[in-house]
């Protein structure tokens, strides 16, 4: 699945004081991570090279993901802080790649799933 | 415990990540606290500096201007008596560690969770 346990917590926190908590979320998830992936693109492209500053933005998006239950995202991101580590810059760059696909996956899915869940109300 | 009028406990959420100060301040007032959030350390010391007091403060470890660790020995240098719990998604322990040498109460892993917050209850009012 794309999603963990952290996204049915987030479901079950949704109450009359915010019937449109999980969406108001995800859509805050959506604003940081736009900015969050295009620092990284950015650094990625900076000359000397700089895995410090790589990791402290990777680290900032999986937090971002972590507290949406956006595991998939969250597992590639994990993959690129091995590859920052290491120094790796070609790793780096192509799982970078994989994290902007599973994110593109799962804003696709997430549209998919409150379009239903407009229609199902 | 300070509380206030109504007898709630009072927390306060420092993070500098938009969806974790959302999502953590919900799960707290779901689960009857009152909350506010700040974005960073300093900004955490400063509340306290102006006279505002908080029974749990949810502090994260990394963030910018001031990070969880030097906002925490801040808070404890200034006699803040606060339940000051650690919330981080780390996993360099030295970093933990030095975290929590800081002044923390525990250190949580985040996101947090409604069990993980009602373990850290039960152990704070035993004491």
């Amino acid at each position: 699945g794309y999603l963990d346990e952290q996204f049915i917590q987030l479901e079950d926190l949704q109450d009359e004081a915010n019937p449109n908590f999980v969406e108001e979320v995800v859509k805050l998830f959506y604003t940081d991570s736009a900015r969050l992936l295009r620092k990284i693109d950015l650094a990625l492209d900076d000359r000397p090279f700089d895995f410090e500053k790589l990791d402290d933005v990777m680290h900032q998006f999986m937090g971002s993901s972590s507290s949406i239950g956006a595991k998939r995202v969250q597992r590639k991101c994990t993959e690129f802080q091995e590859y920052s580590k290491d120094g790796n810059f070609e790793g780096c760059t192509r799982t970078f790649q994989e994290v902007k696909h599973e994110y593109a996956t799962l804003k696709k899915k997430l549209e998919n799933y409150f379009q239903l869940a407009k229609v199902a109300r | 415990m300070t509380g206030n009028s109504k007898n709630k406990m009072s927390a306060l959420i420092v993070d500098d990540d938009k969806v974790v100060r959302r999502v953590h301040g919900k799960l707290l007032t779901q689960l009857g606290f009152e909350t506010n959030a700040v974005e960073n350390g300093q900004e955490a010391v400063d509340l306290f500096t102006s006279g505002e007091c908080y029974d749990f403060v949810f502090m994260d470890m990394e963030m910018p201007i001031m990070d969880g660790t030097e906002a925490t020995q801040k808070l404890r240098e200034m006699g803040v008596k606060s339940t000051i719990v650690g919330v981080t998604s780390c996993n360099v322990e030295a970093k933990k560690q030095a975290f929590m040498e800081a002044g923390l109460y525990a250190c949580l892993e985040k996101p947090l969770t409604r069990d993980a917050i009602s373990s850290l209850l039960e152990q704070v009012t035993k004491k």
